[in-house]
Protein backbone atom coordinates (compact mmCIF):
# COMPACT_ATOMS: atom_id res chain seq x y z
CA UNK A 1 0.00 0.00 0.00
CA UNK A 2 2.97 2.33 0.54
CA UNK A 3 3.42 2.69 -3.23
CA UNK A 4 -0.19 3.66 -3.74
CA UNK A 5 -0.50 7.03 -5.47
CA UNK A 6 -4.17 7.91 -5.52
CA UNK A 7 -5.82 9.51 -8.50
CA UNK A 8 -7.95 12.39 -7.30
CA UNK A 9 -10.22 14.55 -9.40
CA UNK A 10 -10.86 18.08 -8.15
CA UNK A 11 -13.78 19.90 -9.71
CA UNK A 12 -12.82 23.53 -9.13
CA UNK A 13 -14.91 26.64 -9.45
CA UNK A 14 -13.26 29.18 -11.75
CA UNK A 15 -13.86 32.06 -9.32
CA UNK A 16 -12.23 30.55 -6.24
CA UNK A 17 -10.47 27.19 -6.14
CA UNK A 18 -9.14 27.43 -9.68
CA UNK A 19 -7.63 30.86 -9.01
CA UNK A 20 -6.44 29.70 -5.58
CA UNK A 21 -4.56 26.91 -7.36
CA UNK A 22 -2.89 29.53 -9.55
CA UNK A 23 -1.96 31.49 -6.47
CA UNK A 24 -0.60 28.38 -4.78
CA UNK A 25 1.51 27.91 -7.90
CA UNK A 26 2.91 31.45 -7.89
CA UNK A 27 3.60 31.11 -4.16
CA UNK A 28 5.57 27.98 -5.02
CA UNK A 29 3.52 25.92 -2.60
CA UNK A 30 3.83 22.19 -3.02
CA UNK A 31 0.75 20.07 -3.43
CA UNK A 32 0.53 16.43 -4.42
CA UNK A 33 0.71 15.39 -8.05
CA UNK A 34 -2.25 13.09 -7.40
CA UNK A 35 -4.69 15.96 -7.97
CA UNK A 36 -6.20 16.41 -11.45
CA UNK A 37 -8.15 19.63 -11.69
CA UNK A 38 -11.22 20.22 -13.79
CA UNK A 39 -12.38 23.79 -14.10
CA UNK A 40 -16.06 24.56 -13.68
CA UNK A 41 -17.68 27.95 -14.32
CA UNK A 42 -19.29 27.53 -10.87
CA UNK A 43 -19.28 24.63 -8.41
CA UNK A 44 -23.06 24.54 -8.97
CA UNK A 45 -22.32 23.22 -12.46
CA UNK A 46 -21.45 19.86 -10.95
CA UNK A 47 -23.92 17.06 -11.67
CA UNK A 48 -24.46 13.83 -9.79
CA UNK A 49 -23.52 11.80 -12.81
CA UNK A 50 -20.22 13.68 -13.35
CA UNK A 51 -19.13 12.70 -9.85
CA UNK A 52 -20.12 9.07 -10.37
CA UNK A 53 -18.46 8.98 -13.78
CA UNK A 54 -15.18 10.20 -12.29
CA UNK A 55 -15.20 7.14 -10.02
CA UNK A 56 -16.29 4.84 -12.81
CA UNK A 57 -13.39 6.04 -14.93
CA UNK A 58 -10.77 5.41 -12.32
CA UNK A 59 -10.71 8.09 -9.64
CA UNK A 60 -9.85 6.94 -6.11
CA UNK A 61 -11.15 10.19 -4.68
CA UNK A 62 -13.09 13.21 -5.91
CA UNK A 63 -13.75 16.62 -4.48
CA UNK A 64 -15.62 19.72 -5.44
CA UNK A 65 -14.22 23.09 -4.42
CA UNK A 66 -16.47 26.13 -4.48
CA UNK A 67 -16.52 29.63 -3.05
CA UNK A 68 -17.13 30.39 0.60
CA UNK A 69 -20.80 30.08 1.51
CA UNK A 70 -22.48 33.38 0.82
CA UNK A 71 -19.87 34.37 -1.78
CA UNK A 72 -21.01 32.37 -4.81
CA UNK A 73 -21.00 34.47 -7.99
CA UNK A 74 -24.24 32.77 -8.95
CA UNK A 75 -25.65 33.18 -5.44
CA UNK A 76 -26.39 29.55 -4.55
CA UNK A 77 -24.23 27.41 -6.80
CA UNK A 78 -21.98 26.26 -3.98
CA UNK A 79 -24.95 25.43 -1.72
CA UNK A 80 -26.44 23.30 -4.51
CA UNK A 81 -23.07 21.67 -5.14
CA UNK A 82 -22.81 20.71 -1.47
CA UNK A 83 -26.28 19.14 -1.53
CA UNK A 84 -25.41 17.12 -4.63
CA UNK A 85 -22.15 16.00 -3.07
CA UNK A 86 -24.03 14.87 0.05
CA UNK A 87 -26.48 12.93 -2.11
CA UNK A 88 -23.75 11.23 -4.12
CA UNK A 89 -21.85 10.36 -0.92
CA UNK A 90 -24.85 8.28 0.14
CA UNK A 91 -25.06 6.74 -3.29
CA UNK A 92 -21.35 5.82 -3.14
CA UNK A 93 -21.96 4.13 0.21
CA UNK A 94 -24.77 2.12 -1.37
CA UNK A 95 -22.52 1.22 -4.29
CA UNK A 96 -19.81 -0.02 -1.96
CA UNK A 97 -17.31 2.62 -3.15
CA UNK A 98 -17.59 4.65 0.05
CA UNK A 99 -18.93 8.16 0.51
CA UNK A 100 -15.69 9.19 2.28
CA UNK A 101 -13.96 9.27 -1.07
CA UNK A 102 -15.99 12.31 -2.06
CA UNK A 103 -15.90 15.71 -0.38
CA UNK A 104 -16.99 19.31 -0.77
CA UNK A 105 -14.70 22.20 0.19
CA UNK A 106 -15.19 25.94 0.30
CA UNK A 107 -12.41 28.47 -0.18
CA UNK A 108 -11.74 31.84 -1.76
CA UNK A 109 -9.40 32.79 -4.61
CA UNK A 110 -7.07 34.42 -2.05
CA UNK A 111 -6.51 31.13 -0.23
CA UNK A 112 -3.55 29.66 -2.08
CA UNK A 113 -2.17 27.92 1.03
CA UNK A 114 -5.62 26.51 1.84
CA UNK A 115 -5.80 25.08 -1.68
CA UNK A 116 -2.56 23.20 -1.11
CA UNK A 117 -3.76 22.11 2.33
CA UNK A 118 -7.01 20.68 0.90
CA UNK A 119 -5.04 18.84 -1.78
CA UNK A 120 -2.82 17.32 0.91
CA UNK A 121 -5.75 16.53 3.18
CA UNK A 122 -7.63 14.70 0.44
CA UNK A 123 -4.53 12.83 -0.72
CA UNK A 124 -3.84 11.65 2.82
CA UNK A 125 -7.45 10.60 3.29
CA UNK A 126 -7.52 8.59 0.08
CA UNK A 127 -4.12 7.05 0.76
CA UNK A 128 -5.47 5.84 4.08
CA UNK A 129 -8.60 4.44 2.41
CA UNK A 130 -6.57 2.71 -0.29
CA UNK A 131 -7.49 2.34 -3.95
CA UNK A 132 -11.12 2.57 -4.97
CA UNK A 133 -12.74 -0.88 -5.07
CA UNK A 134 -13.04 -0.33 -8.83
CA UNK A 135 -9.26 0.08 -9.16
CA UNK A 136 -8.08 -2.64 -6.80
CA UNK A 137 -6.85 -4.89 -9.60
CA UNK A 138 -4.32 -2.44 -11.09
CA UNK A 139 -3.55 -0.31 -8.07
CA UNK A 140 -0.20 -1.77 -7.11
CA UNK A 141 1.48 -1.51 -10.48
CA UNK A 142 -0.13 1.48 -12.02
CA UNK A 143 1.79 4.73 -12.25
CA UNK A 144 0.27 7.64 -13.98
CA UNK A 145 2.70 9.62 -16.12
CA UNK A 146 0.71 12.83 -16.16
CA UNK A 147 2.25 15.99 -14.71
CA UNK A 148 0.44 17.88 -11.99
CA UNK B 1 -48.68 14.47 -12.45
CA UNK B 2 -47.85 10.95 -11.40
CA UNK B 3 -45.29 10.98 -8.63
CA UNK B 4 -42.83 8.11 -8.36
CA UNK B 5 -39.82 7.41 -6.21
CA UNK B 6 -36.87 5.34 -7.32
CA UNK B 7 -36.54 1.88 -5.82
CA UNK B 8 -33.45 1.02 -3.77
CA UNK B 9 -30.49 0.26 -6.03
CA UNK B 10 -30.02 -3.15 -4.48
CA UNK B 11 -33.52 -4.19 -5.54
CA UNK B 12 -32.97 -3.02 -9.12
CA UNK B 13 -29.53 -4.68 -9.23
CA UNK B 14 -30.96 -7.97 -7.93
CA UNK B 15 -33.57 -7.97 -10.69
CA UNK B 16 -30.98 -7.56 -13.45
CA UNK B 17 -28.35 -9.86 -12.00
CA UNK B 18 -28.34 -12.28 -14.94
CA UNK B 19 -28.15 -9.58 -17.61
CA UNK B 20 -25.06 -8.36 -19.44
CA UNK B 21 -26.64 -5.73 -21.64
CA UNK B 22 -29.11 -3.49 -19.92
CA UNK B 23 -31.27 -0.83 -21.51
CA UNK B 24 -32.34 1.91 -19.08
CA UNK B 25 -35.39 3.81 -20.32
CA UNK B 26 -36.59 7.09 -18.84
CA UNK B 27 -39.76 9.02 -19.46
CA UNK B 28 -40.02 12.69 -20.39
CA UNK B 29 -43.45 13.03 -18.76
CA UNK B 30 -44.49 13.10 -15.13
CA UNK B 31 -41.40 11.39 -13.74
CA UNK B 32 -39.11 13.96 -15.35
CA UNK B 33 -41.04 16.68 -13.55
CA UNK B 34 -40.90 14.88 -10.21
CA UNK B 35 -37.16 14.35 -10.77
CA UNK B 36 -37.17 10.59 -10.48
CA UNK B 37 -37.16 9.16 -13.99
CA UNK B 38 -36.00 11.67 -16.59
CA UNK B 39 -32.77 11.83 -18.58
CA UNK B 40 -30.66 12.85 -15.59
CA UNK B 41 -31.91 10.03 -13.42
CA UNK B 42 -31.47 7.58 -16.30
CA UNK B 43 -27.79 8.53 -16.55
CA UNK B 44 -27.26 8.30 -12.79
CA UNK B 45 -28.93 4.90 -12.60
CA UNK B 46 -27.02 3.53 -15.60
CA UNK B 47 -23.69 4.71 -14.17
CA UNK B 48 -24.58 3.31 -10.73
CA UNK B 49 -25.48 -0.10 -12.14
CA UNK B 50 -22.27 -0.22 -14.18
CA UNK B 51 -20.20 0.70 -11.11
CA UNK B 52 -21.93 -1.96 -8.98
CA UNK B 53 -21.34 -4.67 -11.53
CA UNK B 54 -17.79 -3.60 -12.32
CA UNK B 55 -17.03 -3.75 -8.61
CA UNK B 56 -18.53 -7.23 -8.40
CA UNK B 57 -16.40 -8.40 -11.32
CA UNK B 58 -19.40 -8.95 -13.62
CA UNK B 59 -19.38 -5.78 -15.74
CA UNK B 60 -22.38 -4.84 -17.84
CA UNK B 61 -22.97 -2.68 -20.89
CA UNK B 62 -25.73 -0.15 -20.62
CA UNK B 63 -27.69 1.74 -23.24
CA UNK B 64 -30.01 4.58 -22.36
CA UNK B 65 -32.98 6.35 -23.87
CA UNK B 66 -35.53 8.77 -22.54
CA UNK B 67 -38.81 8.69 -24.42
CA UNK B 68 -41.16 11.62 -24.73
CA UNK B 69 -43.67 9.46 -22.84
CA UNK B 70 -43.69 5.77 -22.04
CA UNK B 71 -47.48 5.58 -21.89
CA UNK B 72 -47.89 6.07 -25.65
CA UNK B 73 -47.39 3.23 -28.12
CA UNK B 74 -45.93 5.56 -30.77
CA UNK B 75 -42.99 6.44 -28.55
CA UNK B 76 -42.51 2.96 -27.17
CA UNK B 77 -42.32 1.61 -30.76
CA UNK B 78 -39.20 3.70 -31.37
CA UNK B 79 -37.27 1.60 -28.88
CA UNK B 80 -37.43 -1.62 -30.92
CA UNK B 81 -33.77 -1.72 -31.97
CA UNK B 82 -32.37 -0.91 -28.58
CA UNK B 83 -34.68 -3.39 -26.86
CA UNK B 84 -33.61 -6.05 -29.34
CA UNK B 85 -29.96 -5.52 -28.43
CA UNK B 86 -30.55 -5.69 -24.67
CA UNK B 87 -30.90 -8.68 -22.32
CA UNK B 88 -33.32 -6.77 -20.17
CA UNK B 89 -34.90 -3.35 -19.89
CA UNK B 90 -35.09 -1.20 -16.78
CA UNK B 91 -37.88 1.36 -16.88
CA UNK B 92 -37.83 4.59 -14.91
CA UNK B 93 -41.40 5.49 -15.87
CA UNK B 94 -44.43 5.02 -13.66
CA UNK B 95 -46.18 1.66 -13.58
CA UNK B 96 -48.06 2.58 -16.75
CA UNK B 97 -44.85 3.07 -18.72
CA UNK B 98 -43.43 -0.22 -17.45
CA UNK B 99 -46.56 -2.05 -18.61
CA UNK B 100 -46.51 -0.37 -22.01
CA UNK B 101 -42.97 -1.63 -22.50
CA UNK B 102 -43.93 -5.10 -21.29
CA UNK B 103 -46.90 -5.25 -23.66
CA UNK B 104 -44.95 -4.03 -26.67
CA UNK B 105 -41.90 -6.24 -26.03
CA UNK B 106 -43.34 -9.43 -24.52
CA UNK B 107 -40.14 -11.44 -25.04
CA UNK B 108 -38.04 -9.12 -22.89
CA UNK B 109 -37.81 -8.95 -19.15
CA UNK B 110 -38.91 -5.45 -18.15
CA UNK B 111 -37.85 -4.31 -14.69
CA UNK B 112 -39.50 -1.40 -12.87
CA UNK B 113 -37.02 0.95 -11.24
CA UNK B 114 -39.68 3.06 -9.54
CA UNK B 115 -42.32 2.77 -6.92
CA UNK B 116 -45.27 4.70 -8.33
CA UNK B 117 -46.69 6.57 -5.38
CA UNK B 118 -49.53 8.93 -6.14
CA UNK B 119 -50.86 11.71 -8.30
CA UNK B 120 -50.18 15.14 -7.00
CA UNK B 121 -48.07 18.20 -7.49
CA UNK B 122 -44.97 20.09 -6.39
CA UNK B 123 -45.58 22.16 -3.26
CA UNK B 124 -42.02 23.46 -3.21
CA UNK B 125 -38.89 22.47 -5.10
CA UNK B 126 -38.14 18.91 -3.98
CA UNK B 127 -41.47 18.28 -2.25
CA UNK B 128 -44.47 16.57 -3.85
CA UNK B 129 -47.87 16.03 -2.28
CA UNK B 130 -50.83 13.86 -3.13
CA UNK B 131 -53.91 15.71 -4.31
CA UNK B 132 -56.35 13.29 -5.97
CA UNK B 133 -57.39 9.70 -5.33
CA UNK B 134 -58.82 9.15 -8.83
CA UNK B 135 -62.22 8.44 -7.31
CA UNK B 136 -63.93 8.72 -10.71
CA UNK B 137 -66.55 11.29 -9.68
CA UNK B 138 -65.08 14.58 -8.64
CA UNK B 139 -66.79 16.55 -5.91
CA UNK B 140 -64.41 19.50 -5.77
CA UNK B 141 -67.24 21.87 -6.83
CA UNK B 142 -68.93 21.24 -3.49
CA UNK B 143 -65.80 21.29 -1.37
CA UNK B 144 -64.18 24.56 -2.34
CA UNK B 145 -61.58 22.93 -4.56
CA UNK B 146 -60.14 20.88 -1.71
CA UNK B 147 -60.40 17.12 -2.01
CA UNK B 148 -61.68 15.41 1.13
CA UNK B 149 -61.12 11.96 -0.35
CA UNK B 150 -57.37 12.31 -0.42
CA UNK B 151 -56.61 15.19 1.90
CA UNK B 152 -58.79 14.00 4.76
CA UNK B 153 -56.93 11.07 6.29
CA UNK B 154 -60.22 9.25 6.79
CA UNK B 155 -61.71 10.30 3.43
CA UNK B 156 -64.90 11.33 5.15
CA UNK B 157 -67.52 13.32 3.27
CA UNK B 158 -69.19 15.03 6.19
CA UNK B 159 -66.25 16.27 8.19
CA UNK B 160 -64.52 17.29 10.20
CA UNK B 161 -64.28 14.31 12.54
CA UNK B 162 -63.86 14.73 16.28
CA UNK B 163 -60.11 14.51 16.00
CA UNK B 164 -59.65 17.80 14.13
CA UNK B 165 -57.66 20.07 16.42
CA UNK B 166 -56.52 23.62 15.80
CA UNK B 167 -56.86 23.08 12.05
CA UNK B 168 -54.66 19.98 12.12
CA UNK B 169 -55.45 16.34 11.48
CA UNK B 170 -55.28 13.98 14.44
CA UNK B 171 -53.61 11.35 12.28
CA UNK B 172 -50.61 13.62 11.67
CA UNK B 173 -50.18 17.07 13.22
CA UNK B 174 -48.22 18.17 10.12
CA UNK B 175 -51.28 17.59 7.95
CA UNK B 176 -53.88 20.34 7.79
CA UNK B 177 -57.40 19.09 8.47
CA UNK B 178 -59.00 18.98 5.01
CA UNK B 179 -62.39 19.83 6.44
CA UNK B 180 -61.06 22.91 8.25
CA UNK B 181 -59.61 23.99 4.90
CA UNK B 182 -62.91 23.27 3.14
CA UNK B 183 -64.88 25.24 5.72
CA UNK B 184 -62.46 28.18 5.49
CA UNK B 185 -62.64 28.23 1.73
CA UNK B 186 -66.44 28.04 1.55
CA UNK B 187 -66.74 30.74 4.21
CA UNK B 188 -64.43 33.02 2.22
CA UNK B 189 -66.80 32.56 -0.70
CA UNK B 190 -69.91 33.00 1.43
CA UNK B 191 -70.97 29.42 0.70
CA UNK B 192 -70.48 27.83 4.12
CA UNK B 193 -74.22 27.31 4.60
CA UNK B 194 -73.97 24.56 1.96
CA UNK B 195 -72.13 22.46 4.51
CA UNK B 196 -75.47 22.10 6.34
CA UNK B 197 -76.47 19.66 3.65
CA UNK B 198 -75.42 16.08 4.24
CA UNK B 199 -73.26 14.56 1.53
CA UNK B 200 -74.91 11.36 0.34
CA UNK B 201 -72.94 8.11 0.42
CA UNK B 202 -70.40 8.24 -2.38
CA UNK B 203 -70.89 5.98 -5.38
CA UNK B 204 -67.65 4.03 -5.35
CA UNK B 205 -68.61 2.02 -8.42
CA UNK B 206 -66.97 4.86 -10.38
CA UNK B 207 -63.70 4.12 -8.63
CA UNK B 208 -61.60 0.97 -8.43
CA UNK B 209 -64.14 -1.65 -7.41
CA UNK B 210 -65.04 -2.93 -10.88
CA UNK B 211 -61.61 -3.86 -12.22
CA UNK B 212 -59.49 -1.65 -14.48
CA UNK B 213 -61.35 1.36 -15.76
CA UNK B 214 -61.63 2.37 -19.38
CA UNK B 215 -62.51 5.65 -21.04
CA UNK B 216 -63.72 5.69 -24.61
CA UNK B 217 -64.34 8.62 -26.94
CA UNK B 218 -66.24 7.34 -29.94
CA UNK B 219 -65.66 10.51 -31.97
CA UNK B 220 -61.90 10.13 -32.03
CA UNK B 221 -61.71 6.38 -32.67
CA UNK B 222 -59.97 5.66 -35.97
S1 LIG C 1 -45.32 6.86 -18.62
FE1 LIG C 1 -46.07 7.51 -16.64
S2 LIG C 1 -44.61 9.05 -16.02
FE2 LIG C 1 -44.39 8.83 -18.21
S3 LIG C 1 -45.79 10.41 -19.04
FE3 LIG C 1 -46.87 8.47 -18.96
S4 LIG C 1 -47.98 8.62 -17.04
FE4 LIG C 1 -46.37 10.13 -16.91
S1 LIG D 1 -63.00 14.19 -5.42
FE1 LIG D 1 -62.20 12.39 -6.45
S2 LIG D 1 -61.60 13.09 -8.53
FE2 LIG D 1 -61.91 14.92 -7.22
S3 LIG D 1 -59.85 15.39 -6.46
FE3 LIG D 1 -60.85 14.09 -4.92
S4 LIG D 1 -60.28 11.98 -5.44
FE4 LIG D 1 -59.79 13.28 -7.20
Amino acid sequence: MSTFEPRIIAFCCYYCAYSAADLAGSMRLQYPASIRMIELPCSGKIEHNMLLTAFEEGADGVYVAGCMEGDCHYLKGNIRARKRVEYVKKLLDELGIGGDRLEMFNLSSAMGPRFAEIANEMTERIRALGPSPLNKAHSQTEKDGEDA
Amino acid sequence: MIVAEQKPLTEIAENIKDAQKVLVVGCGGCVTVCLSGGQKEVDILATSLRILRKKDGTPIDTATETLERQCDKEYVDKLAEKVQAADCVVSLACGVGVQYLAERYPDKVIIPAQNTKFIGGTTEHGIWEERCALCGECILAQTGGICPIIRCSKSILNGPCGGSQGGKCEVNPDTPCAWTLIYGQLKRQGREAALGEIFPVKDWSKARDGGPRKYVREDVLL
